[in-house]
């Protein structure tokens, strides 16, 4: 069973690459931007057919290995 | 005294700190991360490099290898565990220091010499030292020291702060921080003072010809302390 992840930078953590694609779509002119914010994306392809178990096991991963949560968080945005 | 230096896939400063250890008099033995058991050792040293290649987040993959259950036994049993850079990013990622690494504020990989002032020296790593102020280098990419404000009251109030970037006459001012550090914060110890994370490099100043002789000074210092 396919698991998405979604891992941002929490609230308060400074993202200097995210203000540097903020800005270089600015000079693209895209003016309209309020905020640019870089994230990870995964995509986990478990071996376990209950979504249930299937979530538990990637929240787990998340929290032990592919986000660190002093400065991050984490998301699972889809069961496929 | 008997020493460990870890080489992870990608550590590039594990045998410069295996020449400065045994300089001053450790009887050191590079260890392999995916072995089991540490060998009976006085300091555990992480080196500086570029583990796993910086995949993920620095030092998050090295944090999970084989050799750090050991190494975390022997920290929260008291063994003295330096981190040096790269070491100081696998060190926070396992939990045995707090905060984070982050990118350096301005996106820069930077490499030059810096100042740094002693902020504790009631532990194994500064006591005794006769200088406050040392010129050490520093390599790096992600260096810019973070964490919530919870742990840095916490970090704070356990005077757990090890050094700060400063002035050559030790100035700990914001014109001085190379990498956006929180505070100037460019290491840390643990709770009981037993494990050191910095960014700087010691091992890359103990030559009078080559660099400069704080390291010298750093490592025959705490040589003495655990003997």
């Amino acid at each position: 069973m396919k698991i998405s992840a979604i891992i941002t930078l929490k609230k308060d953590v400074l993202d200097p690459q995210g203000k540097v694609i903020h800005q270089a779509l600015d000079g693209m002119g895209f003016n309209n931007v309020n905020e640019v914010r870089q994230g990870k994306y995964f995509e986990i392809d478990v071996k376990e057919n209950d979504p249930k178990k299937a979530k538990e096991i990637v929240e787990k991963m998340c929290s032990k290995l592919l986000a660190n949560l002093v400065i991050e968080n984490y998301k699972i945005i889809e069961i496929q | 005294m008997k020493s460990s230096v870890i080489t992870f896939p990608g550590s590039n400063c594990d045998r410069d700190m295996d020449v400065a250890l045994k300089k001053f008099g450790f009887k050191n033995e590079m260890v392999w991360h995916d072995d089991n058991e540490l060998p009976k050792s006085d300091l555990v040293v992480l080196p500086g490099g570029f583990s796993y290649g910086d995949y993920l987040r620095c030092g998050s993959m090295a944090a999970k290898s084989k050799i750090m259950q050991s190494v975390i036994n022997f920290a929260k049993s008291g063994g003295l565990v330096m981190g040096i850079c790269n070491g100081f990013q696998i060190l926070v990622e396992a939990g045995l220091v707090p905060g984070v690494l982050l990118r350096n504020k301005y996106l820069e990989f930077i490499c030059k010499n810096v100042f740094v002032k002693i902020n504790n020296k009631d532990n194994p790593y500064f006591k005794n030292s006769d200088k406050d102020v040392f010129e050490f280098h520093i390599a790096h990419n992600e260096g810019n020291y973070f964490c919530t404000n919870d742990q840095l009251k916490e970090i704070e109030d356990n005077n757990q702060v090890a050094i700060y970037y400063c002035s050559n006459n030790g100035k700990t001012e914001e014109t001085f921080n190379p990498n956006g550090s929180l505070n100037n914060i460019a290491g840390i110890f643990n709770k009981e003072k037993n494990v050191l994370g910095m960014m700087p490099h010691p091992e890359r100043m103990i030559d009078k010809s080559l660099s400069g002789e704080d390291g010298s000074l750093f490592f025959k210092n705490l040589i003495n302390n655990i003997k």
